[in-house]
């Protein structure tokens, strides 16, 4: 059904589809890294009595509260829409698809849920022991979900341990052992737990730099970034190992894809990684970096391995599935991959440099380091996105790889409908993406200390 | 490419039934603890003079609100797992009244939590006002979409929903909306009765004496609808007559227990009567999952919407082993949080909670 020409359900769906997840895991990276560096610190307050670190703990824990509430709410309109808008998909997929998410409810949300309700409102009613055990539950929740929503996309990207039922048309799950080690799986669990640490991290070590340059709470907060820089470093490292397996996965698995990273038309030998392009992507470009051989070994680990081209991939495809453009949009794959991975690269320099400064002990002197730090704020949320961006554009026109095309996954819906329901989507991510921000600000900028130590759970009003 | 074709129904299978029961306990299991927390939403304006009244009856489900919410985000996607001609269906036809939860449950989620975080009167005005609608819009909206499960919808053959978000809107399917409205505006009520203390367990009470009788008409009327429906149309759901009757009686009594001020057993009483009353639906319901308008014969069941066996026993086995653990941490929650909230008398500030 369509508008008029070119706004169909299917281009709205996928704007909403996009918007909604894209909008969602700016919160969920930051959740279960914030979550797991939130009961480090009040793990290190639990076992020291160091009041710096029990007020850390507390500082940090409310902006993790403030964003756990949006990772949440939204999540659910995560769930619901592949029903809403894919009801084609949901049907071909279900049988192994829905497993998981069902599985990601019983075992991850629950105990996130339920631990955060002990966490926030146990405080004084609970004994420490078991205050501190309820934020790691909640936190081993937070990185058990990613476990089984990361396993259902890998089967989207590597379809594993099915067949095709003959009388319904179904996928059909043959081999659950298969679908939860799928190889594509493993990379891309490490590869979102490690960038979600990242998240955290850099999202500590900039707030407490912002503090350490205005002299507030100098002493906390140097201890917090401390603790920051080491774990972003070593998370940025971790993020980027994997992506460079996934890259060698993703070069035999969805070939194309890694053809369109790099926009690479023609297969090579001894393929070159463009740092940048300037002018069109087709192979005439007005200006370009290029590092040699750096694509043949991302791809293949060796100096002279082949990688293959969009031409030629397009046209084993058309022999393999039939007529058709198997492209996926090469502006958006090229930009998002490397965009990300250059945000990677920066992101270990932040945190190799904060190491070597640690050392020296000229971290709380070095304006310029923490202005730095404190810019990198953003780093990671758009690295996030620009990593989803580009695995699932890429997989493009596939919805699932091989054997389900996007096109043929969208509900009968009236266009109307999801137009709608995406301006409607549209303007709460919009507003609630304000509030965020606005209480955010208003809870990280001011000095623990002025922060109360009741606040609004606990009211010293209220009895239980 | 895949061709996705619906069977011919056949009757359900063991593992298809047992799936069935365990879909039911999942939304019976929302319903009646996401029951009180959207009934607490909505008596919010109601039974509060003050910010400290709205707090005292935020916190009594502060602490559990979004575990209990959970059940609603599993038997999505257990629906999903098990049923997914069922769940694309729905979820796909129920378009704009899904976006319309979707929504009210997004403000009424950050509302719990962003309130509390200006001291400003008209910030938390409005994000009380988010707090009720976004609890009376679901708990409305809920009893309107499981009512037009078994009323029917406007499929044809194959699934295929030729109808728009009007169809979904009919009388009895208000009606039933209406009920679950008034039900869990009522299951609130106990539970405040249950879980606060001072002038807002009063007031819990007091709108229990005109909750209830409303509630009772309300599911009477509903319910013989749906009786009178199920005998002269569609004949083929279970339809035993006792459970009805029984619901409706312990509903005629929740007005006396609260009056008796025997508030504990009063919300004992509309756990009940909301577990009763989805029951009912559900048995009816059974072997269809819904019910076609266009004709019976479009009907889908629980044959034609089901996953592969292999899929059904992997979801079993976890099942099994996981479920007890939630229900025990679950419980747990519920011990820790179990005494009553209210504000603090002068004498007793001492001992709150500072720390």
């Amino acid at each position: 059904m369509t508008i008029y020409a070119g706004i169909t359900t299917l281009t709205l769906a996928r704007w909403q589809f996009g918007v909604t997840t894209v909008f969602h895991f700016l919160f969920v990276p930051l959740t279960i890294g914030l979550g797991f560096l939130v009961a480090c610190l009040q793990t290190v307050a639990y076992r020291t009595n160091d009041e710096h670190y029990d007020r850390m703990a507390r500082f940090f824990g409310k902006l993790f509260l403030i964003n756990f509430a949006i990772g949440v709410v939204t999540g659910i309109v995560q769930e619901f829409q592949f029903g809403m808008d894919w009801s084609s998909y949901s049907v071909f997929v279900g049988n192994i698809f829905g497993a998981p998410l069902a599985i990601e409810g019983l075992l991850a949300f629950f105990m996130e849920s339920t631990f955060l309700g002990i966490w926030i409102f146990g405080r004084g009613r609970v004994s420490k022991r078991v205050h501190l055990a309820s934020i790691w539950l909640a936190s081993v929740g937070t990185m058990l979900s990613a476990v089984f929503i990361l396993a259902a996309n890998s089967w989207m990207q590597h379809p594993v341990g099915f067949k095709i039922d003959k009388a319904t048309g179904q996928a059909v799950m043959t081999n659950f052992w298969a679908v939860i080690t799928n190889s594509t799986f493993f990379g891309s669990y490490f590869h979102v737990l490690f960038a979600a640490l990242l998240t955290g991290a850099v999202f500590m070590l900039a707030i407490a730099a912002w503090h350490i340059r205005r002299d507030q709470q100098k002493e906390s907060f140097v201890k917090v970034a401390r603790i920051a820089i080491v774990v972003t470093f070593l998370s940025a490292l971790g993020t980027c190992f994997m992506g460079d397996t996934q890259a060698r996965q993703m070069d035999t698995q969805q070939p194309m894809k890694m053809a369109a990273a790099e926009a690479l038309y023609n297969t090579a030998d001894g393929a070159s990684f463009s740092l940048l392009t300037i002018g069109d992507l087709t192979g005439n470009p007005i200006f370009q970096i290029r590092v040699p051989h750096l694509l043949s070994l991302v791809a293949d680990n060796s100096w002279n391995g082949e990688v293959k081209g969009i031409k030629q991939l397009q046209a084993a495809d058309v022999q393999k599935y039939g007529a058709g453009n198997y492209v996926p949009i090469l502006w958006i794959t090229y930009w998002s991959f490397r965009l990300m991975v250059g945000l990677g690269l920066l992101m270990i320099a932040l945190g190799g440099v904060g190491l070597w400064l640690v050392r020296k002990r000229r971290l709380e002197k070095s304006a310029w380091f923490l202005r730095f730090a404190s810019l990198m704020l953003l780093a990671p949320f758009l690295a996030n996105s620009l990593g989803w961006i580009f695995t699932e554009e890429g997989r493009q026109p596939w919805v699932v790889y091989g054997l389900l095309k996007t096109s043929q996954a969208v509900s009968h819906v009236s266009v109307g409908y999801v137009a709608a329901s995406l301006v409607g989507f549209t303007a709460i991510y919009t507003f609630l993406a304000v509030i965020e921000i606005g209480l955010m600000v208003k809870v990280a900028r001011k000095a623990p200390e002025e922060l109360s130590a009741q606040d609004d759970e606990h009211p010293l009003e209220l009895v239980y | 490419m895949p061709h996705l074709h619906v069977l011919a129904s056949t009757s359900p299978s063991g593992l298809q039934q047992l799936w069935f029961v365990l879909i039911a306990v999942l939304w019976l299991g929302y319903f009646f603890l996401e029951g009180f927390d959207f009934g607490v939403g909505i008596l919010l304006p109601f039974l509060s003079k003050d910010d400290m009244d709205r707090r005292v009856m935020i916190n009594t489900i502060g602490p559990v609100w979004d575990g209990n919410e959970v059940w609603l985000i599993t038997a999505g996607g257990a629906t999903f797992a098990a049923f997914p001609l069922w769940y694309a269906t729905v979820f796909s036809g129920f378009y704009l009244a899904l976006f319309l939860v979707l929504a009210a449950l997004i403000f009424r989620g950050v509302a719990f939590e962003f309130r509390g975080k200006k001291q400003d009167a008209a910030w938390r005005a409005w994000w009380d006002r988010a707090i009720f609608w976004g609890s009376a819009l679901p708990a409305l909206l809920w009893g309107v979409a499981f009512a037009d499960f078994l009323h029917g919808v406007p499929i044809a053959s194959g699934a295929a929903w030729t109808g728009n978000f009007f169809d979904l809107v009919k009388p009895y399917a208000l009606l039933g909306g209406l009920t679950t409205l008034s039900l869990f505006t009522l299951h609130g009520a106990t539970f405040l009765g249950l879980k606060a203390d001072g002038e807002v367990r009063d007031r819990a009470r007091h709108s229990g004496l005109i909750l209830a009788p409303t509630a009772l008409v309300l599911m009477l009327g509903f319910l013989t609808w749906t009786y009178v429906t199920a005998h002269t149309t569609h004949h083929n759901g279970l339809v035993p007559p006792f459970l009805p009757i029984l619901g409706l009686v312990v509903l005629a009594g929740v007005g006396w227990l609260m009056r008796d001020r025997l508030e504990g057993w009063a919300f004992v009483a509309t756990a009940l009567v909301i577990v009763i009353f989805f029951v009912t639906l559900f048995l009816n319901l059974y072997p269809r999952v819904l019910v076609s308008s266009v004709s019976p014969q479009f009907s889908l069941t629980l044959s034609q919407t089901a996953s592969q066996p292999y899929t059904l026993k992997v979801m079993s086995w976890v099942a099994l082993i996981f479920t007890p653990f939630v229900l025990l941490y679950q419980s747990w929650t519920y011990w820790i949080f179990r005494k009553r909230v209210r504000r603090a008398g002068p004498l007793s500030v001492s001992s709150s909670i500072g720390s």
